[in-house]
Parts: structure tokens; sequence; C-alpha cells
């Protein structure tokens, strides 16, 4: 087991993966529950947005550009939002999309697109991102046994799938 | 139908039946919506909240909530009668002590309850005794399908529904389950079996919900991750899987006392009992306390003389506001707690001369 790359002294048992902006670059960190928990994190509770929001922002409060972002429907600041955790109006969703994607992501379990229920739609058939997700989450499974001769398949599936959304 | 009629019954969600009733209270889908075109209430002035309100209410009022149904405008109700709805768990403490245009919309039963601009414009939400969380998610479907031929749902193809705070966006949905784990807590195991559910990120809260400890060995158990499943996955994963694990660990433990502990298990039983028909001042966390340990006793038949839906009436009626209404009259904490001594061995059988 690698320790801790904070202190060096315990196993690591929180893995993160930072995204530094402000060109979303990604950072493996390694970390052990203490240390993990004296930055606000930790594998076992919880996060809430504020929690989330506090430890990301921490990293993004340096780039200027996030926290002036301002939408221009109903004047909600992504610093505004930052401090009560709740957003202005559905625009902000797409002004804030960069800086709120990751910190969604997190709050989901690495979720990027919804999958589900729609207005309207009535019985819908399941939709590219739903398969993706589906074949997601039975390729972690797949690695999670070992089974990685099934693993190796669904990763080709994913990644067929992926550049056919894109 | 008034809130002074709604008090006289007890929801029907809190009859004691249904599946698994044993260890689980009752269920609650809930889905966040908010109306496109519309700000979020946090940048809704006066005059929005008050149309979203209306948009709301009159949708609500074209679409069959049932027999005896009730629409509650907030702002214009006394403050005790707010707190009956909460502890009735048809309103959140957020939406009693908030401000602004707001209510909510109470089905038959009490086993629907529409909340209007409490931190999203529509909260839908249905509940059931037991598990029957196929029933509930088919129920909130249809309202939710009925509401959206009425308003324009915000919503995203990325993102889907989109709600004021993030951590709800997606399906909106959250499945919330109460449960009652009074052998897990008797044997030490509730720390152990919490973990495990915080792995499977769930949130796990005591009787009142957010920010309450848990009194009573009642937890609810919930649902955080909203986006990248679909509805159906989240509430098949919580039906078939999550719930009836929780349930069986806790029988285990419920065989475990009456195989080895039975003494033990009896003496928290009747002590309870002994209690709560002699008692004549008690307070709101000691009944709790110890009505819990009586619905123990009467799940595990070991005690017969009651049945678990006058324990639930027990539950209800034992609330500050609830006595209140009860006597009809503002009572301070000392006073509460002789009336609430009073009721409870009113309802037991024991007459309260001495
Ligand atoms: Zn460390
Ligand atoms: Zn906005």
């Amino acid at each position: 087991m690698n320790l801790c790359q904070n202190c060096n002294k315990a196993p690591a048992t929180v893995h993160l993966l930072d995204i530094v902006p402000p060109d979303g670059e990604k950072r493996e960190r390694h970390l052990c529950e203490r240390c993990a928990s004296e930055e606000g994190l930790t594998s076992q509770q919880h996060e809430s947005i504020n929690q989330i929001l506090n430890t990301f922002i921490k990293k993004a409060s340096g780039t200027k550009e996030s926290t002036d972002l301002v939408c221009p429907q109903c004047g909600m600041t992504f610093r505004e939002f930052r401090s009560q955790g709740l957003l202005g109006c559905p625009n902000d969703y797409t002004v804030f999309e960069k800086v709120l994607s990751p910190l969604i992501e997190r709050a989901h379990e690495g979720a990027t697109h919804h999958v589900g229920r729609s207005p309207n739609a009535g019985n819908i058939a399941p939709t590219k991102h739903s398969r993706l997700a589906k074949l997601r989450r039975d390729m972690k499974e797949a690695i999670e046994i070992e089974d990685y001769e099934t693993a190796a398949r669904l990763r080709d599936q994913v990644q067929e799938l992926e550049t056919e959304i894109q | 139908m008034t809130i002074e009629e709604l008090i006289q019954d007890v929801g029907a969600w809190l009859a004691g039946d249904g599946p698994y009733s044993d260890v689980v209270v009752s269920s609650r889908i809930r889905l966040a919506r908010n109306i496109a075109g519309f700000p979020f209430l946090s940048k809704a002035g006066e005059d929005e909240r008050r149309q979203i309100f209306r948009v709301l209410t009159d949708c609500i009022g074209d679409m069959d909530l049932g027999r005896d149904s009730l629409l509650i405008d907030i702002e214009e109700t006394e403050e005790i009668n707010r707190q009956v709805l909460v502890e009735r768990h048809l309103i959140s403490k957020q939406h009693a002590e908030g401000e602004g245009s707001r209510g909510v919309a109470i089905g038959a039963g009490e086993q629907r309850a529409l909340m209007i601009n409490e931190e999203d414009h529509l909260r839908i939400q249905v509940l059931r005794s037991g598990l029957q969380l196929s029933t509930l998610f088919e129920e909130v479907c249809q309202i939710d399908d009925t509401l959206g031929q009425c308003v324009d749902f915000a919503f995203d193809q990325r993102f889907g529904y989109l709600t004021a705070c993030p951590t709800n966006v997606g399906t909106g949905i959250r499945v919330s389950v109460m449960l009652h784990l009074p052998a897990l807590k008797l044997t030490n195991q509730l720390e152990k079996t919490f973990r495990a559910a915080k792995e499977l990120r769930l949130a796990v809260r005591g009787l009142y919900g957010e920010g309450t400890d848990a009194v009573g060995d009642f937890f609810q158990v919930s649902n955080q991750t909203t986006l990248g499943k679909t509805e159906d996955e989240i509430v098949e994963h919580f039906g078939s899987d999550i719930i009836p694990k929780f349930v069986q660990y806790e029988l285990a433990a419920r065989e475990s006392l009456l195989k080895d502990r039975l003494s033990m298990l009896d003496d928290k039983v009747w002590r309870a009992i002994g209690t709560l028909e002699n008692a004549r001042t008690i307070s709101s966390d000691e009944s709790l306390f110890l009505l819990s340990h009586l619905r123990m006793g009467v799940s595990m038949g070991r005690c017969t003389s009651v049945d678990v839906s006058r324990i639930n009436e027990m539950f209800l009626r034992t609330q500050p506001a609830h006595l209140q209404k009860l006597q009809g009259r503002r009572l301070d904490g000392e006073e509460r707690s002789i009336i609430r001594a009073d009721y409870l061995r009113g309802m037991l059988g024991i007459d309260s001369q001495n």
C-alpha cells in the first residue's frame, strides 16, 4: 500500500483527482484519512455542497475569471453562488458550466450527464448517455472482481460510444 | 378540509402496515422541479414568487389530489399550524420558517404533499407506510407528468432537471426510507451499519431530518446522488437491495436478542411500559425513547396489548404543536410535559385520576 503523499506516515486511503483551473489540468493525489480530513475531504462522510465548494474553490480562487462570471439573466455571480450554495436561475448552469461541471461530478460520483426521465417524453428508449453510464458501471464492477477480460471488452464499447456521442 | 380537520386523523402513511413494517416505518419519494422562464427562488422577487405560487396552485387545483385534499398558503397560516405540518412531515422546517409567498398542497390520507416555493419552485412528495417504493414511484411520475402538461419544467439535455442546488440536479429524485433500528442499537452495531451506508453514498439522519440527532432509534436513509443514474435504477437499488439489507441486519440483531439476551430485552420493553403508564410528567425526548422500546416490544411479540398504528399515533400526538392543539392553547415546557404524560396514560388505558 502507498503512503500518504502529505505526511508520508500513514497509508493513503483517499485518492483524489484534482482538476486545476484554469485549463483543467488533472492531478492525482493520494492522502491518508487524517490529512484528507484536515483538508476537509473524507471518503466516508457525505460532502455537503459547501464542503465541496470550499475545497474546490480554494484552488479556483486564483483565477479571477471564474469568480467574476455573472449570469446576464438573473445577475448571479459565481462568487455569490460560492457563498450561499444556491444558483440564481436555470441559465446559471450554462454560464457557469465550466466551473460548475467538476463540482457537479464530484457531488454525483463522477457523473457528467443526466440519464432518466425528461419532460413529456413518455416512455423513452435508453439514450446513448444512459447506455454509456451503464457500460461504465459494469466496467467498474468487472475491475472490482478482477475480471479484466470483460473489463477490456467493456472499455472498448465505452470508447466506441464516447466517440459516437462527441 | 382544514388543518383543524386534518389534525383529527393520523396520516395513512403512519398506519404501521405495508411490506417490512416491523422495521420500515415509512417510505417517501420526492422530485424537485422548477418552472422554466422564472429565476430560482434566491433571485426571485416577491412578485415572481407570487406568480410561481399562482401558476402552480392553478395547475395543482386542476389535478385530482383525491377527496379531502387541502391547499395551504403558508404565509397566511399561523405559526402553531405550520409547526403541526412539520410534525406531520408534510413540510420541512425550512419551509415553515421561510419567508414570502409559499404553500403546500396535501392529498388524501396525507400521502401526497406538494411544497411550493421551498428551495425549488416545486417539490412533489409522496409517502406510504412500510416499504412501497415502486408504488410511490409510479404515483410520483404520474403527478410529474400531469403537472408537466400544465407548466414547462426547467430541463437541460446535459444536466437534466435543473435545481437551485447542484446536489439535486439531474433526476431531482430523493428516495427516503424511515427505519426503526432498536436492536442494532442495543447490540452496538449501528455505527458499523451506518459506515456501510455512507460508503454507498447514502445519507443517514435522525427522525426529524437534517441537523437533528436521532432520538428513539429512528433513522432516515436517503440517496445523495441524483445525476448519472435513472430514477428506476435509484428506486430499484433502494427497494430491492439497500433497504432489505438494513432490514436483514436489524432482524438478525433482534433474533440474537431473543436467543441470548431475553431478560435484558424484556427489561427494556417493560420498563418503558412501566414509565409510560405511570409518569406524571415526561419530556419529548424521553417519551420518544420509551415509545421506541415499546414499539420494539410489540414488533418482536414481547407485548401484545397495543398495536403499532396506535404507537405511531402516540409518536405524533406527543409532539409540542400537537399537544398544544389538543389543549387549544399555548403551553410552556413544563405544562407540555404534564399534558404529554396524561395523554400517554390515557392512550395506554390507564385513567389519570390519581
Ligand atoms: Zn497523511
Ligand atoms: Zn442566472
